[in-house]
C-alpha cells in the first residue's frame, strides 16, 4: 500500500454530486497533478457524508478539515493553501464552532432529559437486555438477595407498603396493600402473575422496559413470590410484541443459568419458577380477573369481584397480579428503602410515573418524571410544544378509559388524585396531545369506537350502552345530532358508570363525559350551527373557491374526482356542495391558495 | 447456580467492562445501538449490522458492539451510544449504515467525535428551524 | 412447506408437548395458528378431542380472540395501526387509501391471496406514527401516497 500525507475525500453522494462534486473531484486530479504533489496527496471519491444540504463536501485528512458548499474555483485555494501549506481555508469550513459546542452535548444535557427521573426505566437504553451480566451489574439482583437473606416477609411487604407505591397499570391501589391480602390468604399454591398486556393505545412503557430492562421484572416477581409465598409466576404478555417476549425467554433462561430462579435460590430453600403467557388480541385481558381467566386458557371475560383475586384469582388459588411498570419499581424500594422512594411525589402518589408522549408534539417518546409534575412541564418544557406552530388544545390521558384535559388544566400537577378529580385518570400513562386540527367530538368517537369493539359482551351495560352511546356520536359528527342527544349521552353514561361489570364498562364513558365538560361548545357547534370547528369531521366540511383569489386556471377541475367543480378557464371555478366528497384534492391542487376548507 | 460471592465477582467484572464513565483508561471502546421496537422500526439493525462489518473489516479487536434498550426519544431513533474510555459517551442519532463508516473513522480510530451526526447537532438544528 | 398432513403430525407433538400444563389450550392454539396459518373448524375439533374439551370451548376461545383466524390469511398481511397517536396523526387516510388500492374492505383478502388487510390495535410505535406492518416489516410516518409504491414492492417480488 502505498503512503500518502494528505487524503482528500470528495463526496459522490446523490446530492453533492447534483450540485457538482464532480467538476471539483476532477479539478483536485489536475491541480495536484499540475503541482507534482500527486506521490503526495491521494483525492478519492467517497459516498454520502450525510451532510447533503451543505454539499459539495469536502475533507482533508489527516486533519479531517470539512469544507462545505464547495465549488470548483475553491479547488484552486484549497490546494495552493491547505495541501501545500498547510493551511486550512477558514472561509470554507463548516461552522465549526457550533459543531464543537454540540457535540460537548450528552443525552443528559439535553432538555428532554433534565427534568426526567428515571427509576422504572433506570437501566432502559444503558444495559444490553440480553446479557445477564450488565444487569448484575447495575446492581441487579442485590435486592433479591437482601430481601431472601437479610429480611422477613413481613418486612418485604412493609417496605414496598411504607413506600407509598401504587398500581401503575390504570387503577393505582396501594401495592404493599394487594401484597399483603394475598400473603394473608392461605392456601397451599399462590401465584405472582404479572400484567404485561399493555392495550391502552398510546402506551408503550411496559414494551419498553421487557425489551430493555427484562431482569428487572423477574427479580421483582421472585420478591413477590417470596414476601406472598409463591412459588410459581406468570407473565401475560401481548403477542405483539415479539421483542419483548424473546427477551423474556432469553432473561428467564439466563436467570435460571445462575441459579436466580429454580430451587432453593441463594441457598435458602426458596423456589421460584416464570412461564410466559401469550395474549391473542384481547383488550379486556389487561382487565386482571379476564386476564386470569385467559392464563387458564379461556375467553377473557372478567367476573364479579369478589371473590378478589388475592383469595381466588388464578385457577382458583390466591393470586397478587402487578403491571410491568410498578415491578420495575420494587427492586429500587427495596434496595434504596421506603423513604427514599416515598420522599418523591405528592402526599398520595409517590415516586415516579412513566408518560408515553405522542400524537401533536415534538418531543415523541418516553419519560419518567415524579408525580406531582405539571402537565405543563411535560408537554413543553420535556415535550418541546406543538409542532407547526399550532396551538395546544388537549391532553388525552388513560386511553379509552381517559379523559381530554383542556388548556386551563395544563398547570395540574400530574398524579392519580388529580387526574380523576379533572375528569380523566392515570391509566397506564399513555398522553396524547391534540392540537386545533383535532376534532374532540371526533376523539371521543374514536374511543368509544374502541370500547365498542372490545367490549367482551358478558355484560348488558357495556355491550349495549356503549354501542347506543358510539350511534349518537355518529349521528353528531355527522351534523344529524340534536340538543337532547347530549343529556341522552350523559344519562347513558352515568348508567354504564355505575352498573357494568368490569373496569373496561365502568371508564368506557369518560372520553365522552370530559369532552363534553371542557369541550361542550365543539358539540354544540357541530349540532347547532352544522360545522366541526377543528375541519375534521368530513360529514360537516365545505371546500368553496373564492372568486376574488380563483384565476379559472381548470387545475382543480382537472383533479376533482367527483365532477364538482364546474366553470369557464380564466373565469373563477364554483363547486357544486351536492356533488362534493371532500376529498379535498382540489384546495391541495390549487397554487393561489383560492379554496378554503370552511 | 452461582454463589453470591460469585454474582458479586461478575457485577465488578462487568462494570468495568462496561466502562460506563470511563474508569478504566484501557478499556474497550463500546458501541451501544438501541435495538427496541422502535429503534429496530426506525432501521437499527443495518446499522448495527454496519458498524460489526466495518470494524471487522478494519480489524479493530478493542471495540464491542453490543445492544440495548428504549431510551425513550422515538423521534431521534436510530440512536447509538459511543463510549470511549477517558473521554465519555457520545450519543449519535438518526444512524444510517451510510454514516457508520465515518464514526467509526473520524471517532472510533481517530478520536474526533462527529460532530453533526450528535445529539447535541440534532437538537441545535431543530430549535434553529423554529 | 410441510403438506396438510405433516402440519397435522406437527400439530400432534405440540398438543403432547403442551397438554399435561395447566390453561394448556390458548398455547396450543396459538401453536396451531403457527403451524397452518389459521384454526379452521378441521384443527379446532382436533383440539378438542385431544385435549378432552368440547370444540364449543375450542370454538368460542377462537372467536374471542382477534388473533386466531378461521381462515387463512394472504401471503402478506397488511396491518395499519389505529392507535391514538396513529389516528390523531392521520393513519385513517393510510387505511383508507389501501383499501382503495387494492379494493377490498378492510379485515379482508385480495382475490389473488397476496395481500391482507386488518387495521390493528396500538403497535407500541408512537414515535413513528402513522405506522403500518407488512408482515414483519414496519413502516412509519406514512403518507397515503406512499402506499401505492410500498404495495408495487411487494407486487415485484411476487413477479
Amino acid at each position: 500500500m502505498e503512503i500518502y500525507r494528505a487524503h482528500v475525500l470528495c463526496c459522490s453522494g446523490t446530492d453533492c454530486t447534483a450540485s457538482g462534486s464532480t467538476q471539483i473531484f476532477e479539478r483536485f486530479e489536475q491541480l495536484i497533478k499540475e503541482k507534482g504533489l500527486e506521490k503526495e496527496v491521494k483525492v478519492i471519491s467517497t459516498g454520502c457524508f450525510g451532510l447533503c444540504k451543505d454539499g459539495p463536501i469536502v475533507v482533508v485528512y489527516p486533519d479531517g478539515t470539512c469544507y462545505s458548499h464547495v465549488k470548483p474555483e475553491d479547488v484552486d485555494e484549497i490546494v495552493s493553501e491547505h495541501l501545500a501549506k498547510g493551511r486550512p481555508v477558514q472561509r470554507l469550513i463548516r461552522n465549526k464552532e457550533t459543531e464543537q459546542e454540540a457535540a460537548g452535548k450528552t443525552l443528559e444535557d439535553n432538555e428532554f432529559y433534565r427534568h426526567q427521573k428515571r427509576i422504572a426505566l433506570r437501566n432502559c437504553g444503558i444495559i444490553d437486555p440480553e446479557n445477564i451480566d450488565e444487569y448484575l451489574a447495575m446492581d441487579g439482583y442485590k435486592a433479591l438477595e437482601k430481601a431472601l437473606t437479610k429480611m422477613t416477609r413481613e418486612e418485604v411487604i412493609d417496605e414496598v407498603l411504607r413506600s407509598g407505591l401504587r398500581g401503575r397499570g390504570g387503577g393505582g391501589f396501594p401495592t404493599g396493600l394487594k401484597w399483603k391480602f394475598t400473603y394473608n390468604s392461605q392456601a397451599d399454591q399462590k401465584y405472582v402473575a404479572c400484567n404485561a398486556d399493555e392495550g391502552d393505545p398510546g402506551a408503550f412503557m411496559d414494551r419498553s422496559v421487557l425489551e430493555g430492562d427484562p431482569h428487572s421484572v423477574l427479580e421483582a416477581m421472585a420478591i413477590a413470590g417470596y414476601a406472598i409465598g409463591a412459588s410459581e409466576g406468570y407473565i401475560y404478555v401481548r403477542a405483539e410484541y415479539p421483542i419483548a417476549v424473546k427477551r423474556l425467554e432469553i432473561a428467564i433462561a439466563q436467570a435460571h443459568d445462575y441459579g436466580l430462579l429454580g430451587k432453593n435460590i441463594f441457598g435458602t430453600g426458596f423456589d421460584f419458577d416464570i412461564k410466559i403467557r401469550l395474549g391473542a388480541g384481547a383488550f379486556v385481558c389487561g382487565e386482571e380477573t379476564a386476564l386470569m381467566r385467559s392464563i387458564e386458557g379461556k375467553r377473557g371475560e372478567p367476573i364479579p369481584r369478589p371473590p378478589f383475586p388475592a383469595v381466588k384469582g388464578l385457577f382458583a388459588k390466591p393470586t397478587m397480579l402487578n403491571n410491568v411498570e410498578t415491578y420495575a419499581n420494587v427492586a429500587q424500594i427495596i434496595l434504596k428503602g421506603a423513604d427514599w422512594f416515598s420522599a418523591m411525589g405528592t402526599e398520595r402518589s409517590k415516586g415516579t410515573k412513566v408518560f408515553a408522549l405522542g400524537g401533536k408534539i415534538n418531543n415523541t417518546g418516553l419519560v419518567e418524571v415524579p408525580m406531582g409534575t405539571p402537565l405543563r412541564t411535560i408537554v413543553y418544557d420535556i415535550g418541546g410544544g406543538i409542532p407547526n406552530g399550532k396551538k395546544f388544545k388537549a391532553v388525552q390521558t388513560g386511553g379509552p378509559s381517559g379523559g381530554c384535559l383542556p388548556t386551563e388544566l395544563l398547570d395540574t400537577p400530574v398524579d392519580y388524585d388529580n387526574l380523576v378529580e379533572a375528569g380523566s385518570m392515570m391509566g397506564s400513562g399513555g398522553m396524547i396531545i391534540m392540537d386545533e386540527d383535532n376534532c374532540m367530538v371526533d376523539i371521543a368517537r374514536f374511543f368509544l369506537e374502541f370500547t365498542v369493539d372490545e367490549s367482551c359482551g358478558k355484560c348488558t351495560p357495556c355491550r349495549v350502552g356503549t354501542r347506543r352511546m358510539l350511534e349518537i356520536l355518529n349521528r353528531i359528527v355527522e351534523g344529524k345530532g340534536t340538543m337532547e342527544d347530549l343529556d341522552k349521552l350523559e344519562e347513558l353514561a352515568a348508567g354504564i358508570k355505575s352498573t357494568a361489570l368490569c373496569g373496561l364498562g365502568q371508564s368506557a364513558p369518560n372520553p365522552v363525559l370530559s369532552t363534553l365538560k371542557y369541550f361542550r361548545n365543539e358539540y354544540v357547534a357541530h349540532i347547532v350551527d352544522h360545522v366541526c370547528p377543528a375541519h375534521h369531521c368530513r360529514a360537516l366540511l365545505q371546500y368553496i373557491i373564492e372568486t376574488s383569489k380563483c384565476r379559472g386556471c381548470t387545475a382543480c377541475m382537472k383533479v376533482c374526482p367527483a365532477g364538482a367543480i364546474e366553470g369557464e378557464v380564466r373565469k373563477p371555478h364554483y363547486i357544486d356542495p351536492s356533488k362534493c366528497i371532500k376529498c379535498g384534492a382540489c384546495m391541495e391542487t390549487c397554487v393561489f391558495k383560492a379554496i378554503q376548507r370552511k | 447456580m452461582k454463589s453470591i460471592a460469585e454474582l458479586e465477582a461478575i457485577r465488578q467484572r462487568t462494570l468495568l467492562r462496561m466502562n460506563l464513565n470511563g474508569e478504566d483508561p484501557n478499556g474497550d471502546i463500546r458501541v451501544v445501538v438501541g435495538m427496541a421496537t422502535c429503534g429496530i422500526a426506525a432501521g437499527a439493525r443495518p446499522v448495527m449490522q454496519g458498524f460489526i462489518e466495518e470494524i471487522n473489516r478494519r480489524g479493530l479487536s478493542h471495540v464491542t458492539v453490543g445492544q440495548t434498550g428504549c431510551i425513550g426519544m422515538c423521534r431521534l431513533e436510530p440512536m447509538v451510544d459511543v463510549y470511549v474510555p477517558g473521554s465519555g459517551k457520545v450519543t449519535y442519532v438518526h444512524m444510517t449504515p451510510e454514516k457508520v463508516a465515518r464514526v467509526v473513522a473520524e471517532h472510533i480510530v481517530n478520536g474526533r467525535p462527529v460532530a453533526e451526526f450528535t445529539i447535541g447537532a440534532a437538537e441545535e438544528n431543530k430549535s434553529s428551524d423554529r | 412447506m410441510p403438506d396438510t398432513n405433516e402440519k397435522f403430525e406437527l400439530l400432534n407433538q405440540a398438543i403432547e408437548e403442551l397438554k399435561d400444563q395447566p390453561g394448556a389450550l390458548m398455547p396450543v392454539m396459538q401453536r396451531a395458528q403457527n403451524i397452518f396459518g389459521c384454526v379452521s373448524l378441521d384443527v379446532q375439533k382436533l383440539i378438542a378431542e385431544k385435549l378432552g374439551v368440547t370444540l364449543s370451548e375450542v370454538y368460542g376461545v377462537a372467536t374471542f380472540y382477534s388473533q386466531f383466524k378461521l381462515k387463512p390469511a394472504g401471503k402478506y398481511t397488511i396491518s395499519v395501526c389505529l392507535g391514538t397517536a396513529c389516528y390523531v396523526k392521520g393513519s385513517q387516510k393510510v387505511l383508507d387509501r389501501l383499501s382503495e388500492e387494492l379494493n377490498i374492505p378492510v379485515g379482508d383478502t385480495t382475490d389473488d391471496g397476496l395481500f391482507t388487510l386488518q387495521a390493528t390495535r396500538c403497535l407500541g410505535a408512537c414515535g413513528l406514527a402513522p405506522v403500518m406492518t407488512v408482515n414483519d416489516e414496519v413502516y412509519g410516518g406514512l403518507t397515503p401516497d406512499d402506499i401505492p409504491g410500498i404495495l408495487e414492492k411487494y407486487r415485484e417480488l411476487e413477479m
